[in-house]
């Protein structure tokens, strides 16, 4: 997983709360074999009014997703996380997430930044003022500033702590691969194996 | 104090513990199937990552395949880029993959055990969540996420947060004919579909002890439809005469080396449990669902639950939701229902002594007119198994389906489906809404009373069969 530090990026005003797991992605695109390819199932059925936010030219190259309270309810489903990646989001605004949805992103390395309702509303007003508006997100420093436009935000701080590191769940486990071969050559003799390790 | 055989197993494989964080757990047994493994393999290779122990890794195909014409291509792509999927994946990573037309392929949680890789004390995961199944060796088996698939794969460990420990004690024996899946049923309509919740089980007492290791795994299988994460038994000599000479086994020294450590696999006498449950065996009969959870059971001999009977609005409402979906009258004798299917099979009920007991039952009489039963064995070694005793023979000339391994008719992920408004009574695991079909009725039962219903075409047991 590559470390977030900081990111600056165009942002899409997601003036919609409750945006749940359905809809950022449906469950008859749940059936595939990779984790890629998602991002042009994200939000499927909004996708077909060509007024919908992401469908508008001025927003395209975003990666900051300014939404409403409560974003990432429902299905715990971890497309949702991977759909919003693959479309080129790398941060995820809002007052509110869903707890399961958190804790998804975290593991694959969506940045959640929690910032008050009504710094939501100025970055709305601001984004669609100047859609070219940089918005600029500083994980070290736990802050967001789009021109005049500045906030701190709140993200779980084992989440930052591993985001800044750019390590994943596995990442943490691999760097106690120490302690797993020491325990390994502790393991009984007798316990199956299935094949010689490929090594 | 003493410690629980789950703690034990749990405390014989931390690998790293701090302050505040979950506990690193080794897994010795990884399962594979080709549903929820292709995103975690696609995770490997994007991070640069390898499999770290694909000598504790096992794969092979069950829950998409056909069990009829399976010499042929898969018709559903899906389903056929799913294997094709994990064909490359097993190859690319060296992991060994019994795919179908193998000798050893069908459902995972029959295979492991019977290949002998499920043993007591092990840490078993798997991406389905009746890994519980292999609980019924001592073993601390449960069900994870594909995130956790990969991390498996990646680190043979897991960072995991202690459960809860759960006895279950069945006292007294079994009456006759009253199986492994009668009780299990009967303790889900005891403690709901969340009384097991943050719980591992440990199933205790003198009717668990009474059972063969086939029974056992039917017990655990079903610890799930309690909420529970896991379900076990403590291993002892059944156990040990399951195991001994299977091919993952282990052999000579390391055989009596690994039976003395496995005797150390019980509850000590001074170990509190968070909680206990105890039920009367011989109070029991053979038991049916009737609703849309494992847990809306009643005795066979009993009729369906009128929702005016309870005063609770939301139980009430429950109640009368299901019966509506499985298109039920209250105060139905559950006797009077007509099936259309019976299905004999699954992770729960497609081993050898399930088969026989449906080939004794079938033995000399008809499935009745108008019902479909299919006979699916758990895997090709049950298949050749129930061939060699002429099983498949007796099925036949019952008018039954004889089909070949794979998960089929339980889950409605392969072709092997109900039809909207068809009512089964099936020796699965679950009857919730669309399982085995859109607008499918599952009724859950013993392999015993699939047969006689077959016999009959109304729910029975096979003590309402006259003589042949």
């Amino acid at each position: 997983m590559e470390p977030f530090i900081v990111h600056t990026g165009t942002a899409v005003p997601l003036r919609h709360s409750n945006v749940d797991t359905d809809q950022i992605i449906p469950a008859e695109y749940l059936k595939r074999i990779s984790r890629h390819g998602f991002g042009d199932a994200l939000f499927a059925a909004w996708r077909k009014d060509p007024n919908f936010e992401l469908n508008q030219p001025k927003y395209s190259g975003a990666s900051i997703l300014v939404a409403g309270h409560d974003f990432g309810t429902g299905s715990s489903r971890e497309h949702a996380v991977w759909a919003l990646q693959d479309y080129g989001f790398r941060v995820v605004l809002s007052s509110r997430f869903a707890d399961i949805f958190r804790g998804n992103s975290g593991n694959v390395g969506l940045l959640t930044a929690i910032v008050p309702e009504d710094f939501i509303e100025q970055l709305w007003d601001a984004i669609e003022a100047d859609p070219t508006l940089a918005v600029t997100v500083d994980l070290q420093q736990q802050t967001v500033t789009a021109g005049d436009l500045s906030s701190a935000f709140e993200v779980d701080s084992h989440v930052r702590g591993r985001l800044l590191k750019g390590l994943d769940d596995i990442g943490i486990t691999l760097s106690y691969a120490d302690a797993v071969t020491e325990f390994e050559q502790r393991r009984a003799a007798f316990l199956p194996r299935i094949a010689a390790p490929a090594s | 104090m003493g410690q629980t055989l789950a703690e034990k197993v749990w405390n014989e494989h931390v690998v790293r513990q701090a302050e505040g964080e979950p506990d690193l757990l080794y897994i010795d047994l990884h399962l594979i199937h080709e549903v929820t493994s292709p995103q975690a393999f696609d995770g490997l290779r994007d991070a640069g990552r390898v499999v770290r122990r694909p000598d504790l890794t096992m794969a092979t195909e069950d829950h998409n395949i056909p069990t009829v014409d399976i010499d042929k291509p898969l018709a559903d792509p899906i389903a056929k880029a799913q294997v094709e999927a994990l064909t490359l994946n097993c190859r690319e990573f060296g992991v060994t993959l019994y795919p179908l037309g193998n000798i050893d392929q069908g459902i995972v949680h029959v295979v492991g055990p019977q290949l002998g890789l499920t043993q007591p004390g092990m840490t078993v995961v798997c991406g389905d969540s009746h890994t519980s199944t292999h609980g019924a060796f001592g073993a601390l088996a449960f069900g994870i996420g594909t995130s956790q698939v990969e991390h498996v794969l990646a680190t043979q460990t897991l960072p995991l947060k202690p459960f809860k420990t759960l006895a279950i004690n069945i006292e007294g024996h079994l009456p006759e004919g009253v199986t492994a899946k009668d009780l299990i049923l009967a303790v889900i309509a005891q403690i709901g579909t969340g009384g097991g919740q943050g719980y591992v089980i440990e199933y205790r007492g003198q009717a668990i002890r009474d059972l063969s290791m086939e029974a056992r795994m039917t017990i655990c299988n079903m610890s799930v439809e309690a909420g529970a994460r896991a379900g076990m038994i403590a291993p002892d000599d059944v156990t040990f005469d399951y195991l001994e000479g299977r091919q993952f086994a282990p052999k000579d020294e390391l055989w009596f080396e690994a039976v003395k450590h496995w005797r150390t696999l019980v509850t000590d006498d001074d170990a509190v449990f968070d909680a206990e449950v105890t039920i009367d065996a011989s109070s029991l009969t053979p038991f049916v669902t009737w609703g849309t959870n494992p847990g809306q059971g009643i005795p066979l001999g009993d009729s369906i639950p009128n929702p005016s009977d309870f005063d609770d609005p939301k139980a009430r409402a429950a109640i009368e939701k299901a019966l509506l979906y499985m298109g039920l009258e209250a105060g139905t004798s559950m006797r009077d229902v007509p099936v259309d299917t019976v299905f004999v099979g699954s992770c729960t009920n497609g081993r050898i002594e399930d088969l026989r007991v449906v080939a004794e039952i079938l033995d000399g009489r008809q499935v009745a007119d108008g019902v479909r039963l299919l006979i699916v064995p758990g895997s090709v070694r049950v298949r050749l198994e129930a061939e060699a005793e002429g099983l498949h023979e007796i099925f036949l000339a019952a008018g039954a389906e004889w089909r070949h391994a794979g998960c089929s008719m339980c889950l409605a992920m392969n072709p092997d489906k109900l039809t909207p408004g068809e009512r089964s009574a099936s020796t699965s695991n679950r009857n919730f809404e669309g399982r085995q079909g859109p607008g499918g009725r599952t009724h859950l039962v013993s392999p015993q009373v699939a047969a006689a219903t077959a016999v009959i075409g109304r729910f029975a047991s096979p003590a309402d069969l006259t003589s042949v």
